[in-house]
């Protein structure tokens, strides 16, 4: 049947399962927004274009589906970046559409007009121009396909006004994906499987490095038959979190620079690392000279380039990891580690009394005490998206995630500003789950318009702005690192309890230990979305923490003397 | 050391582009980068010189790979291989010289292309060192201009190396060194 452009957009997203988008209308997209009322896809109005790919970000972390994003050409598509970016260092599968003008008018620097292809480039899997209404349906599928297929990524596809306009004949059985030069990786050969049982069968200081990889793939299952099987405790990274329970007496915790001491002692006298969809990230690693120097290392990952791009690894096994998993797994004798877990143990012992033991309740608020109190309140079962800074830090410390695709956060790039949208965007793929958006004061602000879409779209999100007055992460490397010279890190905020009134949501300060869960309990039973502004010890720091370029041993720790509190009990 | 990559990509526009960002965005150094259309409609090769070590070398195969539009990658550094160059050079030839030069050309088996009162455009097609060879034996006389295309490379054989690690790959043996057979060596046509 004959279709436009516009339409076929629309029909083609309704057959790849979309049910929500994320948008801003704009001249160069007008055609397909026009054509939007005749299709049962929701609609979410964002208020400013890196919201909206946020939002698809969130969405496609919290569902596992592809989140798809909508802009108008020129500043609608550049204000897209860096949620694209963000998606693309967090390989996370998402579709951004964007208008662009007519296709004669391509290269006359026409009004709004951007070359968002060639913006786009490094930080797309892959991107499209489409001039033609009859390439659009190709386009589009072989966009999700891509987006959702080998290690996710975002798809741009662009779309010219007379692209969008034009008719044609729509067959999508016909626009079938034509991508002779894209395959899923290569297999592993088969020694480099032997390679990799035999290490795993005689080591005797294992530990398995969790990463985002597992939650992709949905290997969370065969990971903990791996651990459980052969008694190998295991390490997260930040985006790891939830991909392994974290009650789980395997479980020791993250890794990295923020992550918990005895994890990294335990790498740095592990005999086998075996990395599981993880990247050997350098918030990770520290120093790679020193890095677990007793270790020999297995890699699987889905990415061939990421094997030996940062760590040598001895057997690497490329692959989507369940079913390199399920492979192994077999032929994975069982074992016990008792002087390894024992020595774990005193790692854990005399090295790392929980940082939260160490902070007095001396009246004043800590945030890890309402991250911790935030996990007491909600049960562990809450979807927690976060921004980045301290506050992320903190929750990763603090919050015992048990289930997958319980913790959203920008991990690689590091994207302030994340946490709001992409907290939108995972309320409406899971609109059954309690999503809480933990926030710094400073990140909040740079998205903080929308607050607006979670009004006009009634979502319940709770938000907790981790307030310090402070860029907080930023002072802490001022204080560390230089000299204590608070260059343009303290902030005059605007009282965000009456900003959340003005968009029609509750507000509620919070300035004392004994209000956290009185005021946590409240917002839960309230529907709808809060804000809750805890202002917490302004130049409180986030221990341990490895100096960047420092090796994993050489952690600075918390210097205050310790004073257990009976809440924490 | 310098890396020789033989790269099969659609021929699609942009394509360049997303090949020659990928290095700059890795931080890989371009020596040379030729391109052109190769027997298959729809498809294009590109010959891609880089300085880096082994291991840089097998990162630049595997991003290559990544790339939606790359069909296949060779590095062909470590197999036998024809690599071509081609050079014109356009050098001072006044009256005195002029037969000095035309009998340099003889002996690198290069062609004068063109003759002008006071300069001659040589052309030459060989090994960059042998152009380099040549482009040094001229520099005295006055080199006006040069232009040069950058190495182009073919595994000898009458099987393409790509399939040889094809096969290889299929068997089981991702990163076996796959190679085609050897053709006779002609080196001494080009040979100095």
């Amino acid at each position: 049947m004959k279709k436009t452009g516009a339409e076929i957009i629309w029909e083609c997203l309704l057959r790849e399962g979309v049910t929500h988008v994320f948008g801003y209308p704009g001249g160069a997209i007008l055609p397909t927004y026009d054509a939007m009322w005749h299709y049962p896809i929701l609609h979410v109005l964002v208020r400013h274009e890196q919201g909206a790919t946020h939002m698809a970000d969130g969405y496609a972390r919290a569902s596992g589906g592809v989140g798809v994003a909508i802009a108008t050409s020129g500043p609608g598509a550049t204000n897209m970046v860096t949620g694209i970016a963000t998606a693309m260092l967090d390989s996370s599968p998402i579709v951004c559409i964007t208008g662009q003008v007519g296709s004669k008018l391509i290269g006359s620097d026409a009004f709004q007009e951007v070359d968002i292809t060639g913006v786009t480039l490094p930080i797309t899997k892959h991107n499209y121009l489409v001039t033609h209404a009859e390439d659009v349906a190709r386009s589009m599928r072989e966009a999700f396909h891509i987006a959702r297929t080998g290690r996710p990524g975002p798809v741009l596809v662009d779309v010219t006004k007379d692209a969008q306009q034009a008719s044609c004949e729509f067959d999508w059985d016909a626009a079938a994906p034509q991508l002779p030069g894209y395959r899923p990786p290569l297999r592993s050969p088969a020694p480099e499987y032997q390679k990799a049982l035999e290490l795993l069968n005689s080591a005797e200081r294992p530990l398995i490095l969790a990463g985002h990889g597992i939650l992709m793939s949905g290997g969370m299952r065969q990971v903990k038959d791996l651990a459980e099987k052969a008694c190998i405790p295991v390490a997260t990274t930040l985006l790891g979190i939830g991909s392994f329970p974290a009650s789980h007496p395997l479980n020791l915790g993250m890794m990295g620079m923020h992550g918990e001491a005895w994890v990294n002692h335990a790498i740095q006298e592990a005999d086998l690392l075996i990395a599981l969809g993880m990247r050997f990230d350098d918030r990770v690693t520290g120093n790679l000279k020193t890095y677990a120097p007793l270790a020999r290392k297995i890699h699987v990952e889905v990415d061939r380039a990421e094997i030996n791009k940062n760590v040598k690894v001895d057997a690497a096994l490329v692959g989507d990891l369940r079913a390199v998993l399920d492979e192994m797994l077999p032929a994975v004798r069982p074992a016990h580690h008792p002087e390894w877990l024992a020595r774990i143990e005193e790692l854990k012992g005399h090295s790392a009394v929980r940082d939260i033991q160490n902070l007095p309740d001396d009246g004043h608020l800590y945030a890890a005490h309402v991250i911790h109190d935030l996990w007491r309140v909600t049960g562990g079962i809450a979807l927690v998206v976060t921004d980045v800074g301290q506050h992320q830090m903190w929750e990763a410390q603090y919050y015992k995630h048990d289930h997958p695709r319980s913790l959203i956060t920008s991990g690689g790039l590091g994207t302030m500003g994340f946490a709001l949208p992409a907290a939108i965007g995972a309320k409406v793929a899971r609109p059954d789950a309690e999503v809480w958006a933990v926030v710094g004061d400073g990140g909040f602000q740079m998205t903080m318009a929308e607050l607006a879409t979670l009004a006009q779209e009634k979502l319940d999100v709770k938000i907790a702005i981790i307030n310090n007055g402070y860029l907080g992460m930023v002072r802490q490397w001022q204080e560390f690192f230089y000299g204590g010279r608070y260059a343009a890190t303290p902030l005059l905020n605007p009282d965000f309890v009456q900003l959340a009134q003005a968009f029609g949501i509750r507000g509620e300060c919070i300035t004392r230990r004994a209000e956290v869960v009185p005021a946590v309990r409240e917002a839960r039973t309230r529907p709808g979305p809060v804000v809750l502004d805890f202002r917490v010890e302004k130049e409180d720091s986030v221990y341990p923490m490895i100096p960047a370029g420092a090796s994993l041993h050489q952690m600075i720790r918390r210097p205050s003397p310790i004073v257990e509190t009976a809440q924490d009990a | 050391m310098l890396h020789t990559f033989v790269v099969h990509v659609e021929d699609r526009p942009g394509v360049l582009n997303r090949v020659s960002s990928l290095f700059r965005r890795r931080a890989f150094n371009i020596s040379s980068l030729t391109v052109g259309p190769t027997d298959k409609a729809g498809v294009s090769r590109m010959t891609i010189v880089a300085d880096t070590d082994d291991g840089g070398a097998a990162r630049i195969e595997a991003n290559l790979y990544k790339l939606v539009s790359v069909l296949r990658v060779e590095n062909i550094t470590a197999i036998p291989a024809v690599c071509r160059d081609l050079a014109m050079i356009k050098v001072a030839a006044p009256a005195e010289t002029r037969t000095e030069l035309i009998h340099l050309v003889h002996v690198f088996r290069a062609r004068v292309v063109d003759v002008a009162p006071e300069s001659l455009v040589i052309e030459i097609t060989g090994t960059e060192e042998k152009i380099d060879g040549l482009v040094d034996v001229l520099r005295p006389y006055g080199v006006l201009e040069m232009a040069r295309t950058g190495r182009v490379a073919m595994a000898r054989g009458s099987a393409a190396a790509g399939n040889a690690r094809a096969a290889a790959a299929a068997a089981g043996a991702a990163d076996g060194n796959g190679r085609g057979r050897l053709s006779e060596d002609d080196n001494s046509i080009y040979s100095v």
